[in-house]
């Protein structure tokens, strides 16, 4: 089990160490652009190409990871070009929020998903085409829209939460609460709808199965055949979904946050970008690809614990 | 071939689809927004960055304006219709590479050996784990947010999906034999993934396209929403972005552009669907695992034959998809004495299995009972709640299933399967359940309980899988078990086996059983008597004796006379001339 | 009797499933042959291997030790080429009659398939069609049906159609009538006969059922585990057997004749 988790955190710093490097190799392109704006509107050739000296960019670029690496590696990300800040603070302090909301929709989803999945599978009729009409809302209206309509209806017609900024957890939980509240369900609608159709989907193709006619016929009560056996079985696949959508909402939360105004990773990633800032964007490229690794291996052990196959496998 | 049968095998989706009207019209809103966008230079004269000062946030039709002005000055109508082609654009950009690396890689990935899909599915699993928003955004300075150029990387992000969809179905179809097959007939590699494999993979990724057109068009007004790109390039996301600035003065700026999308994405999502059903068939229905059979037989109606279980003029029908019911069960009698074996055997079809299932009261939802009545021990079980039947289930009546893997939940240890069921039919602690399932593991003749207990399914053998299952069954004595060809997936000296065990748990228990089998040599070795079935009625009963002595039926002599026996044993000698061969043949 | 088929020590090595399982042996140096125009049963339970020993004939399972001749060329690692060639003359009919018909495919198109691409033109490849069809008793219009629109049955006749397409002189049948309810078994085993009889076409024939194996068998080899155990004529093995796990498979089947089978039982449960 501990090899196990240790081979696959290995993997995870093995995949880090690739994905950076790839965007350090793709970002030495504009190495000129950047040293331009760092020097702001007309600068000369000349000026540039010492601004480029100074900065330390017209080293070869192997050597400027390996040495952007070899601080990383202590924990040091370097500081902005244009803010001095340093990286790695100005990450995890921004990171809370973009965490918050995140996490907050994914826990959400999942409970959502499985109780329509599992009801509308379950039962069929009424609540399935409920479950089938929440999807569909869910595939049919992109989720920028539905961003947009929420803060009109809730934030700006009816006041019921706030349009845009965020409180800290420690502040005040209710205000954090409601100051994510809308956030939160308009990066989920999407996650919502295809959870949903895939537990559905699962459960539907798991009740049809020969073993829930077995149990059936030793008396055991439905309710177990549904939760006990049927949902553990169906969980499987479902987790893989409920994995990529965490990345998808690492993503929409991009946008989400520039919406809401939320001073998340996401504003924080899309200045940095805009100005090729590259210490910023090394550092988010990292933070990133770590979240991805701790959260798939999260999954794989959740389903190795659900799935005795894959356990003895591994 | 004739060409006139491919046309039918071809046009019948096609015609499908052009019967569903969601289909129709999803599929006729994105043909009118793609005329509206290539017949734009038609429609308009004003370009999608022509500033009239005067026509700032000017209202409908003033100034030329079809739909007003935004708030600088610029025609609302002709920026849609543009930002219609940077949309066409950039599911086409976004569509084709997607579409392009990931058939290609899939095909590969697929049909060739571990090696190289070792290889594919390690890039494609690299691509997946980065968010791809983000990494569009990290990239901004490299494309510098020219949109065709991110639309090219967002293909590439979209690619895993595809792969993952045509490996898959490419794995799927390799290992049926249709393709070992071609590969026995000499088809080259080039022509098997032509004609059998692409074939397979045609109508889903056809499915994925719609899809994949939506997300790109999605990400794409995403961005420009944020502000990634060119100012000039034309787009739903900058329209929404600018009137959501200005949302308070004048809300249709925002609605217009935001109406667009939504058509847009909709339809490519509903068409999407509507091509799924069109090209693979309806989505599974939910079916309720508990439906309580309508028909309630008379109360007072005195069973015209005597026994453990009867089962009288039992008919089950199915609905056809016309909506006609068909009987697949029409007009069953037969009677199981208490502690005898009654063997209910015909060929796949006639019924037997589907006659078992009612008596357990374990029917797919579907089947309609139309007449009859069951009577386990004089009570009607016809027409019982769940809850009633759950009560009879275990104590009187258990079922003993064909295929023991199947029948055996993998998640779950074999233990904790068997103790469940103990305690669901007698209450009791769970230590004595416990105790209760490792004596009856160890009576059915599992070496070695504990471990067995312990263990999950996949870990034991059919053989003992199947003595786990008959473990379950007779947990409860109950009066009756239902074995539904309980030997069929065991090999001959397993079955042996388990035929000796089931005499002899009988014998012990004195329970009846209603053995459900196509194998005269099991009916030979453990009924006493015989109940033969064709096309859902019983042609003839009698003791196992009589009926193979003297088969009064034509159909039991029909089955009986197609039995390979001894006397099957083949005389003739190898026909070793070749040139029978030529003349026969070639 | 000219030996057609010579399979000698072969042994097939399968890599094991998931992260560096052990690679897992299923022959352990199996020797059979076949003459020509005759019937070699081959008998055995799930796992034993017998389905790998046809496999590794088609080509379609790489041996890892032993050779296979046939017609004494060696072709054990015959190439994609050779194999091309073989086809001509070693061909299959597979157990289970759905997924060995391409659903998307005419039962015409099926047929024809195997004779246009060993360079037939396509009037004969249609005569051919026509010829096979009748061959193995199935209407003529099958041609343009798709393969769901038959029974089982029928769909074995067509995979036995398509096996005879090319005039072989060996047909590997793995399981053929394994899927098929009583009746319909005892029609399509005669029909193999039937061919066998009249073209002189050698069978490898694989099944689990030793009734089966003794309806067409000339000469029976048993196999225990990745090996064979006994081999003779099908008369001994069958009736007499030598070797007790063959004793055994023999007594553990039962008997349609309920006398019979009380004795046979008692014979077993003293054995």
């Amino acid at each position: 089990m501990t090899v196990y988790v240790l081979r696959r955190l290995t993997a995870g710093l093995v995949l880090a160490v690739l994905v950076t490097m790839i965007t350090f190799l793709l970002l030495s392109t504009t190495f000129d652009d950047v040293a331009s704006s760092v020097l702001g509107n007309g600068a000369t050739p000349q000026q540039v190409t010492a601004q480029k000296a100074l900065m330390g960019l017209d080293r070869p670029v192997a050597i400027q990871y390996s040495d952007w690496l070899t601080h990383a590696v202590r924990g040091d990300l370097g500081a902005s070009y244009f803010t001095s800040e340093p990286v790695r603070s100005a990450l995890t302090a921004r990171l809370g929020v973009t965490l918050s909301i995140v996490v907050v929709a994914l826990l959400a989803t999942s409970v959502i998903s499985v109780a329509l999945g599992v009801a509308a599978a379950a039962r069929g009729g009424a609540v399935d085409r409920i479950a089938q009409g929440v999807a569909m809302v869910g595939y049919l209206v992109p989720s920028l829209l539905v961003a947009i309509a929420l803060v009109y209806v809730l934030a700006i017609e009816l006041h019921v939460f706030p349009a845009t900024g965020y409180t800290d957890f420690g502040e005040s939980p209710s205000r954090w609460a409601s100051s994510i509240a809308i956030p939160v369900v308009a990066l989920m609608m999407g996650g919502v709808a295809s959870l949903t159709s895939q537990i559905r989907g699962a459960m539907i193709g798991e009740l049809r199965k020969d073993y829930v006619r077995t149990l059936r016929t030793r008396g055991v009560p439905t309710r177990s055949i549904v939760l006990r056996h049927a949902l553990r079985n169906a969980a499987g696949p479902a987790l893989t979904v409920l994995s990529l959508e965490f990345i998808q909402m690492l993503g929409g939360a991009l946008i989400i946050e520039q919406i809401f105004a939320l001073p998340g990773f996401g504003q924080y990633a899309f200045n940095a970008s805009l100005q090729g800032d590259v210490p910023i964007i090394m550092g988010i490229s990292l933070f990133g690809v770590l979240l991805v690794v701790v959260v798939n291996l999260v999954v794989d052990l959740l389903n190795g614990w659900l799935n005795p196959k894959a356990r003895t496998v591994n | 071939m004739s060409p006139s049968s491919t046309e039918a095998r071809r046009r019948s989706p096609l015609r499908r689809l052009l019967a569903d009207p969601q289909a129709v019209l999803s599929a006729s809103l994105l043909v009118l927004v793609v005329l509206l966008g290539l017949l734009t230079p038609l429609l308009t004269d004003h370009g999608p960055n022509q500033v009239n000062l005067d026509a700032i946030n000017a209202g409908v039709g003033e100034h030329g304006y079809l739909l007003g002005g935004d708030k600088s000055g610029r025609d609302i109508f002709a920026r849609l219709l543009h930002s219609i082609d940077t949309s066409v654009v950039s599911a086409l950009i976004g569509t084709s590479i997607a579409l392009a690396i990931g058939i290609t890689s899939g095909l590969v990935g697929g049909y060739f050996g571990r090696r190289t899909r070792a290889v594919t599915e390690w890039v494609f699993n690299l691509v997946m784990t980065f968010p791809g928003l983000l990494l569009l955004i990290i990239l901004m300075p490299v494309t510098k947010g020219d949109y065709k150029a991110t639309m090219v990387v967002f293909g590439v992000l979209l690619s895993p999906g595809i792969y993952r969809l045509v490996r898959n179905l490419v794995l799927g179809v390799k290992n049926e034999l249709y393709v070992d097959a071609a590969r026995v007939s000499g088809l080259p590699d080039r022509r098997i993934l032509r004609r059998h494999v692409f074939t397979v993979v045609r109508g889903p990724v056809i499915i994925a396209t719609a899809f994949l057109a939506g997300s790109s068009i999605a990400v794409q007004s995403g961005l420009a929403f944020l502000g990634v790109g060119s100012s000039t390039v034309p787009s739903f996301g900058a329209m929404i972005s600018e009137g959501f600035t200005n949302l308070y003065e004048e809300p249709q700026q925002f609605l217009w552009p935001s109406l667009a999308l939504g058509i847009i994405t909709a339809s490519l999502v509903l068409l999407g669907n509507a091509l799924r059903d069109a090209l693979e068939g309806g989505r599974p229905k939910p079916s309720r695992i508990v439906t309580a059979t309508s028909y309630r037989p008379s109360a007072t109606e005195v069973p015209s034959v005597a026994g453990l279980l009867t089962v009288e003029d039992l008919a089950i029908a199915y609905p056809t998809p016309t909506g006609e019911l068909k009987e697949v069960v029409s007009g069953v009698t037969l009677s199981v004495a208490a502690g005898e074996t009654l063997g209910l055997v015909g060929e796949s079809g006639s019924g037997k299995t589907q006659t078992a299932f009612a008596a357990l009261g374990v029917l797919p939802p579907e089947a309609v009972v139309t007449r009859g009545s069951i009577r386990l021990d004089g009570r009607e079980l016809l027409g019982l709640s769940e809850r009633e039947l759950r009560a009879v289930r275990g104590t009187s009546i258990a079922y003993v299933p064909q295929e023991p893997m199947s029948n055996l939940d993998p998640s779950c240890t074999v233990g904790a399967q068997l103790v469940e069921g103990v305690r669901a039919a007698t209450p009791m602690s769970g230590r004595e359940a416990r105790e209760r399932v490792l004596a009856l593991l160890a009576r059915v003749g599992i070496p070695d309980p504990e471990r067995t207990f312990r263990s999950y399914p996949h870990q034991i053998s059919g053989g003992m899988a199947q003595r786990v299952l008959i473990a379950g069954a007779v947990a409860g004595r109950p009066l009756l078990l239902i074995a539904d060809e309980p030997t069929t997936a065991l090999d001959v000296t397993v079955q042996a086996e388990i035929l000796d065990l089931l005499r002899d748990l009988q014998k012990d228990l004195n329970m009846a059983v209603l053995l459900v089998t196509h194998n005269f040599g099991v009916v030979a070795d453990i009924c006493g008597r015989v109940a033969v079935m064709r096309e859902g009625t019983v042609v003839e009963t009698g003791t196992t004796d009589d009926l193979f002595a003297a088969p009064r039926h034509p159909y039991t002599r029909k089955l009986l006379d197609s039995i390979l026996d001894e006397t099957a044993l083949r005389t003739d000698p190898p026909t070793a001339s070749a040139g029978a061969l030529e003349t026969e043949t070639r | 009797m000219t030996t057609l088929l010579e399979v000698s020590e072969l042994r097939v090595t399968y890599p094991g499933r998931g992260f560096r399982a052990r690679p897992h042996e299923v022959l352990h140096g199996v020797s059979l042959a076949v003459g020509q125009g005759e019937t070699l049963g081959v008998v055995g339970e799930s796992g034993s291997g017998k389905t790998t020993i046809g496999r590794s004939v088609l080509g379609l399972v790489p041996p890892s030790g032993g050779t296979v001749r046939f017609q004494g060329n060696d072709i054990t690692h015959a190439g994609r080429k050779e194999r091309r060639a073989l086809a001509r003359d070693i061909q299959v009919v597979f157990q289970d009659p759905y997924s060995s018909l391409n659903p998307a495919l005419t039962i015409g198109d099926i047929l024809s398939e195997p004779l246009v691409v060993q360079g037939a033109a396509a009037g004969e490849a249609r005569n051919r069609v026509a010829e096979l069809l009748d061959q193995v008793g199935l209407p003529k219009d099958a041609s343009q049906r798709l393969p769901r629109e038959f029974s089982g049955g029928q769909r074995q006749r067509v995979a036995i159609a398509r096996a005879l397409a090319p005039a072989p002189r060996l047909v590997v049948c793995d399981e053929p009538v394994s899927a098929l309810d009583l009746t319909t078994q005892a029609r399509v085993l005669d029909l193999l006969v039937d061919i066998q009889r009249r073209t002189g076409v050698a069978y490898l024939f694989i099944s689990h059922d030793l009734a089966v194996i003794r309806h067409v068998s000339h000469r029976v080899s048993v196999i225990h585990r990745g090996d064979i155990v006994e081999t003779g004529p099908a008369g001994e093995i069958t009736t007499a057997p030598e070797h007790p796990y063959t004793q055994r498979l023999l007594l553990a089947a039962p008997v349609a004749d309920p006398a019979e089978q009380r004795r046979r039982r008692s014979a077993r449960q003293r054995l």
